[in-house]
């Protein structure tokens, strides 16, 4: 018995987007960070892209397959790290999923990603307290986390608007 | 300011809610709640709650001699102790909810409370 897994475009589009953030993963892994936890999360700059042009579905492929693929290469697949960007993932694309239903001509990728990056704080933060330290000395990082989520959400929502800017406009058969 | 231009009039709404629930999260998780009370034991056994409230003395007998404890409006601290090394005298004062002085070598802990605990227990 002979089975096949044809990939079509749509497939063959998704990898090679979560190949890019892949990427953009890899090198952040390298930044130094003040604090475990706070990094840019430039990858989410991919998500919002892909979301914005391909819809919600493609951003979930793209933000997990990056999220798994990202936690083999640097070995943390399936520790707590891993687990906090699963369940950060996971929430951001959630909330997305609620934030795209708003009017797109007055909210744009900026507002986008904060939501996402707001909720992806949440929800990692959700995982610490109820798992991994249930203490409530957690409580006096959450204003930092907070701070460090908006100020990257936005800085990354400007990078996808710039990006879809500039893109040429979706076409079926174009690779972005 | 070119990259202003890729904001849109909702984006600065949400960018406000943000920084609005990032500064009422620093404002209310890092204002410590007032104490209310100092929680007073020895050899781990409960000796006395004082309110915060005026300025007293309380001795305390422990198993090398006695401590004072003492307790003004808001805040309160081990006065004397036996100790050797006087390391919770030396403490000053406990002004926050959840801070604690113990004296190991006396068997006394002093603990501030508030209207709520943030704790289920401490271990020593």
């Amino acid at each position: 018995m002979h089975i096949t897994f044809p990939a079509d475009p749509d497939d063959h589009r998704i990898a090679k987007l979560a190949a890019v953030a892949l990427g953009l993963t890899l090198l952040e892994a390298t930044l130094p960070s003040p604090l475990p936890g706070v990094k840019p999360g430039l990858a989410n700059i991919i998500t919002l892209v892909v979301l914005t042009r391909f819809g919600w579905r493609s951003a979930a492929w793209v933000t997990l397959l990056r999220v798994i693929a990202g936690s083999l290469l640097l070995g943390t697949f399936l520790s707590p790290t891993f687990l906090l960007s699963i369940s950060g993932a996971i929430t951001s694309l959630a909330a997305l999923g609620l934030a795209q239903c708003l009017p797109a001509r007055l909210f744009g990728p900026v507002s986008l990603s904060i939501f996402a990056a707001l909720a992806h704080f949440s929800g990692q933060l959700a995982v610490v307290y109820f798992w991994l330290i249930p203490q409530a000395g957690v409580a006096y990082l959450i204003p930092i986390f907070a701070a460090a989520a908006l100020l990257f959400g936005t800085l990354n929502g400007l990078a996808a608007a710039m990006l879809l800017a500039r893109l040429p406009d979706h076409h079926p058969h174009h690779a972005l | 300011m070119k990259f202003l231009s890729y904001f849109r009039p909702g984006d600065w709404l949400t960018l406000a809610l943000g920084i609005a629930l990032t500064l009422w999260l620093s404002t209310h998780l890092w204002s410590s709640a007032t104490p209310q009370k100092a929680v007073i034991r020895m050899g781990g056994q409960l000796f006395a709650e004082a309110q915060l409230e005026q300025t007293q003395f309380i001795r305390v007998p422990g198993p090398l001699g006695e401590s004072m404890v003492e307790i003004q409006a808001g805040r309160a601290r081990v006065a004397s102790d036996p100790s050797p090394r006087q390391l919770c005298v030396k403490q000053g004062w406990l002004a926050h909810v959840g801070d604690a002085a113990l004296c190991l070598p006396n068997q006394l802990s002093v603990e501030l409370t508030g209207a709520t605990r943030r704790f289920d227990s401490l271990n020593y």
